[in-house]
């Protein structure tokens, strides 16, 4: 099998460009992907309508009309971009997370197949250092790379119709963090009461493509009254280094 | 005035769209958007109203309204749908005027599936995150993030009075494959998948809907899997999942997906298949980037044109220097120029 050479320039359409940094999900991949994120941020380029970072490749959108493709590859390709891990704005949450039976509907099961007692699979679970890698699906559906290998599953055989929104989904090596209720194939493993999106709140959105993102196991109690406040429009997450 | 458009009927699935919700992709926020670009934006030119401006987008359910509050300008164009005004037919493309006591009515005619009304000057509504456009998956935008029914009112600005006008919608100028831009999946499929989806006759099925419009024809085989990790999506992406059945997704799409992509219908033939049935057979046809643009540009000088000859018969003071200086293309608000 021949080796692609990266980064690849691919068609989106007439509208949007596809510059594909690998087809993994890997760290090093990723943080190329937000470097040049931030290079067109910064370069303000005319015709440039918005940028979708994911795992592995930066989607440019832009204006056909006042960009042309073979001059916008260029114009990328001349871009100052640094991926080293310092040009990243670190930014890491501390997120609330219940992992009581009655919110982690699926937490029995994961546990049970992986031969890991309950315990073990919270600890695992809330002291893996996550990344935010990308949003999709929803808004501000957040798709997290660091999950621990010990808790690498497959998803449900029978997906639930229909889960709460805020809830911490594994599955396939991935972890996610739901926004809005759905149908999931994902196992369930905790709620948390904060909200990644919530559109009454300034920011809408609590975290940005890039951020890390860790878990603090709370009792019941405790996520019952954070939820009211997260409920009122208060941010219950805190950025490490600043005091809740 | 500080009149209203009363529902009195609406099938299911009437939204609200303006020309999409912009700069949030990167937050997992689909763009929403009509179906039919072109006679969205053919609607709000009707109208006087800026190009990305907010329009009912009428399905194969149809609508009936009234205004409430005084008088309205009404700019409407879509699929050759049957327009009343008070029964009386009126031309399928045009600005009319609405009195209090007048009803007007949208049917569905004998093909295409979107029609749009725009109300002169707009609705006065809160945008989200920008956009008054209508997400039925999210729940957000358009009237409390919901389809249209009867019974709802939508605040009005108020515009100018202007002069009536009216034409007949012709058949679309072209009929044949609709055209696409392989990439940036097209590695992830076997020569003779490609070759396959090239040849192949397609006929949408009926569980399309505004997200994606599936196919029912031969299998599109795959050469490493239907699985790519996760990237981002675009309006016309062609999908194609384990079954080998492509999905084009339209203005629902999601922002991220993870099947293999093997190209991108041109946005100059969205339009066309946004018009499409269920049942209705379409081919496609691999062309060039270079194609893709100058057939775009064609298309936006097609409503250009038009529109300026619209408005000469309707006696409507409106040069075409005017309707060149509108930027005609949807979404060409920069991300960047917003921070």
């Amino acid at each position: 099998m021949t080796r692609l050479a990266f980064p690849r320039f691919l068609h989106a359409g007439e509208s949007a460009l596809v510059v594909e940094y690998g087809d993994t999900i890997d760290p090093e991949i990723h943080d190329r992907v937000l470097a040049l994120d931030r290079a067109i941020a910064d370069a303000a380029i005319p015709g440039i309508l918005e940028t979708v970072p994911t795992y592995r490749s930066l989607m440019i959108n832009y204006d056909p009309e006042r960009l042309e493709p073979t001059a916008l590859i260029e114009l990328i390709r001349n871009l100052p971009t640094a991926a080293s891990e310092s040009s990243r704005t670190l930014r890491r949450w501390i997120v609330p997370a219940c992992y009581a039976p009655a919110l982690a509907l699926d937490l029995a099961f994961v546990a049970g197949s992986l031969g890991l007692a309950i315990d073990k699979v919270v600890a695992l679970h809330s002291s893996a250092a996550y990344r935010i890698y990308m949003y999709g699906f929803a808004p501000g559906f957040a798709y997290l790379g660091g999950l621990p290998k010990a808790l690498v599953i497959s998803r449900r055989t029978e997906p639930r119709p229909r889960v709460p929104a805020n809830c911490l989904l594994i599955a396939g090596g991935q972890a996610l963090i739901s926004t809005v209720p759905m149908p999931t194939g994902w196992h369930v493993v905790g709620r948390t009461p904060e909200r990644f999106f919530s559109l009454g709140r300034e920011p809408i959105f609590l975290a940005a493509v890039g951020d890390e993102v860790t878990f603090e196991a709370v009792d019941e109690p405790t996520f019952d009254s954070l939820e009211a406040r997260a409920a009122a429009g208060e941010p219950v997450a805190r950025m490490a280094g600043v005091p809740s | 005035m500080s009149g209203h458009l009363a529902i009195r009927a609406a099938g299911p699935g009437t939204t609200l769209q303006d020309g999409g919700r912009h700069g949030y992709l990167r937050y997992g926020v689909g763009a929403a958007g009509p179906m039919d670009w072109i006679a969205h934006l053919r609607a709000n030119i009707l109208a006087g109203n800026p190009e990305n401006a907010g329009a009912i987008e009428v399905g194969l359910g149809g609508i009936e309204l009234q205004v409430e509050g005084g008088e309205i300008y009404l700019g409407y164009a879509g699929a050759p749908f049957a327009v009343t005004l008070n029964g009386q037919t009126l031309p399928t493309a045009g600005r009319v005027r609405l009195g209090l006591d007048d009803r007007f009515a949208v049917k569905a005619g004998a093909r295409g599936a979107w029609f749009y009304l725009s109300p002169a000057g707009g609705f006065d509504l809160t945008p989200v995150m920008g956009s008054l456009s209508t997400s039925l998956r999210s729940g957000i935008g358009g009237l409390n993030g919901r389809a249209l029914a009867a019974g709802d009112r939508l605040a009005l600005r108020g515009g100018p009075a202007l002069p009536e006008l009216g034409f007949e919608e012709r058949a679309p100028a072209r009929t044949g494959p609709l055209r696409v831009l392989l990439g940036p999946q097209d590695d992830y499929f076997s020569p003779a998948g490609i070759r396959t989806f090239f040849a192949g006759s397609y006929k949408l099925s009926a569980r399309s809907d505004r997200m994606g419009y599936r196919f029912e024809g031969p299998a599109v085989e795959h050469a490493k899997g239907f699985n790519i990790v996760s990237d981002g999506i675009a309006l016309g992406a062609i999908q194609i999942p384990g079954d080998g059945r492509p999905i084009v997704l339209m203005a629902d799409r999601q922002s991220t997906g993870g099947y293999p992509k093997l190209g991108y219908v041109i946005r100059a033939d969205i339009a066309r298949l946004a018009q499409c049935r269920a049942g209705d057979a379409v081919q496609f046809e691999s062309v060039v980037v270079e194609t893709a643009r100058a057939e775009l540009f064609a298309a936006l000088r097609t409503v250009r044109a038009s529109l300026a000859a619209a408005f000469k018969l309707g006696g409507a003071d409106l040069s075409s220097e005017f309707l060149l200086s509108q930027n005609l293309i949807s979404g060409a608000q920069s991300a960047a120029e917003e921070t």
